[in-house]
């Protein structure tokens, strides 16, 4: 992936696209592979023969890559503020005040600098993702996960949040994104993968891989998208 | 039509306080009742021993700072067990975690008299004999660790999987993550059955006068039984116990409720 790319993965429930994202910061443990980002390399060991070593280069993977949650995982006994500095104050040694002004920086960004005492069952659904999207970029990543974020929001919710992905991937961030979302897909990825039964079965820009699958399986799940969609 | 459905709604919903109300008055009636027959058993059995009485409740007061001394001094040696205790238990070394769980296993395992008794009687056969106090606060304190330990575990375990996985997904190392974001949410979950655990050990803190620890119970059986009137000291005994746990648990509820209101403030799912 080259940097500043916005990537999407489309693919039906349980296609393994959620394990992929995980696989990448080793939430789950790959069998084979290996991940590279920005120079920080990991492979898959699978019958842990890699000693405390390699736990540290995972931690560095992870703090070069920023993840966000489908049910957002707030911290809930911390404030809208402390849920963005706490690793970066405690993970990245930052000083507290210099990462709280990057944290306002991003609050700012995804609309909520007025929110930043406030704690997260006091906010919507739809705010509370943007707070975790401000908690990963206060982490100053090089890369995005997102994983299937406005799946878990009340539909009149998802257009904030996709928003604040929109501007993210048009400014130039790298992002791989699982969604179902289409429209955003089609309008915010430079590429998009189709993942069926674990495998990529169909790479390429929006243009192709939405408006003219050439895999069966792609074509199927996509119709079966068009019914539903001109329905609503 | 508007104007009735309101008034339909008032009429109801004030129907619903005046029963509740009188719920609560015959609630507290039948408190009322017990009480004076209780009062009226020990006013007769009490009655004629008047100076007796006034000799005995003094000494068998004095028992109180002993009690409370114990059961601080347990339920602090039991929550540190149990800390360490869930620790080992939630451990992924195997040893440590045999460790933990033979621990609670075997305390939760056999009564907690008998322990007490191979403090106080058979330590001494090994050349270790320690004071009364020590033997009631060890006993108490490892046998309350025990079952204290599986609440704590419970208590980590109840903080969802999704915290611990944004913590790592952060860089948090799985120390860094249990301390700043797992304990914390813990915490919260155990604080009530500590104060729970406290009000039971004031309790079973009698169990130690059979050690010849100088406690309530202990003073009411000695006090009463040199002059044949143990009813007399076994009734202030169990007032003063009485009095204690509705005072603890007040004071519990109290701080429950502050967590809790503090936790509408701020917590539900994240
Ligand atoms: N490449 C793979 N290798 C091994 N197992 C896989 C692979 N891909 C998927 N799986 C298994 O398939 C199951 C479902 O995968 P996953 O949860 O990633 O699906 P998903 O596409 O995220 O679905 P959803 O849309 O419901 O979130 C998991 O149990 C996972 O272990
Ligand atoms: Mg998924």
């Amino acid at each position: 992936m080259w940097p500043g790319e916005t990537v999407c993965i489309l693919g039906r429930s349980g296609s393994g696209k959620s394990t992929f994202l995980r696989s990448l910061n080793f939430l789950e443990d790959p069998t084979d592979g290996v991940v590279e980002i920005d120079g920080v390399v990991v492979a898959a060991d699978p019958f842990h023969k890699e000693g405390k070593e390699r736990q540290a280069r995972i931690q560095e993977l992870r703090l070069r890559a920023g993840m966000v949650f489908q049910e957002f995982n707030l911290f809930p006994h911390l404030s809208v503020i402390e849920n963005c500095v706490e690793a970066p104050v405690h993970v990245k040694g930052m000083d507290r005040k210099e990462a709280e002004v990057i944290a306002e920086k991003y609050l700012a960004k995804v609309g909520l600098s007025e929110k930043r005492d406030e704690y997260p069952s006091r906010l919507s659904g739809g705010q509370r993702q943007r707070v975790a999207i401000a908690r990963a970029l206060t982490m100053q990543p090089k890369v995005l996960l997102f994983d299937e974020p406005t799946s878990a929001l009340d539909p009149t919710l998802v257009g904030e949040v996709l928003k604040v992905m929109a501007d993210l991937a048009h400014e130039g961030r790298t992002m791989i994104v699982v969604t179902h979302e289409m429209d955003f897909a089609h309008e915010a990825a430079d590429r998009v993968y189709y993942m069926d039964q674990g495998e990529f079965a169909e790479v390429g820009p929006p243009e192709q891989v939405i408006d003219a699958p050439k895999d069966p399986r792609t074509k199927e799940f996509l119709s079966r998208f068009r019914t539903l969609g001109s329905k609503k | 039509m508007e104007h009735d459905a309101r008034a339909l709604a008032q009429a109801v919903a004030a129907d619903e306080a005046r029963r509740a109300s009188r719920w609560q008055l015959r609630f507290r009636l039948g408190w009322g009742v017990l009480i004076a027959l209780l009062a009226g058993f020990v006013l007769v059995s009490l009655n004629v021993e008047i100076d007796f009485i006034a000799r005995a409740t003094p000494f068998i007061l004095e028992g109180i700072w002993i009690t409370l001394i114990v059961s601080a001094s347990s339920i602090t040696l039991a929550t540190f067990l149990a800390a360490v205790g869930a620790l080992g238990r939630l451990s992924s070394n195997a040893i440590v975690n045999a460790v933990a769980s033979f621990y609670v296993s075997f305390f939760r395992g056999t009564p907690l008299i008998l322990q007490l008794l191979v403090w106080y009687l058979a330590l001494p056969q090994v050349g270790i004999i320690l004071d009364p106090i020590f033997c009631a606060i060890g006993a108490l304190g490892m046998n309350y660790g025990a079952y204290m330990t599986e609440i704590f575990r419970a208590g980590i375990q109840a903080v969802p999987l999704g915290q611990r996985e944004a913590a790592a997904a952060l860089g948090m190392s799985s120390r860094t993550a249990f301390l700043r974001i797992v304990a914390p949410q813990a915490f919260r979950i155990i604080v009530p059955a500590i104060g729970n655990d406290f009000v039971a050990m004031l309790k079973d803190s009698a169990l130690a006068s059979t050690v010849a620890l100088q406690e309530i119970v202990w003073r009411a059986r000695n006090v009463g039984q040199k002059e044949f009137k143990t009813l007399q000291t076994f009734i202030i005994a169990a007032m003063i116990y009485w009095a204690l746990t509705i005072l603890f648990s007040t004071f519990q509820n109290r701080i429950e409720k502050r967590l809790a209101a503090g936790d509408r403030n701020k917590e539900s799912k994240g």
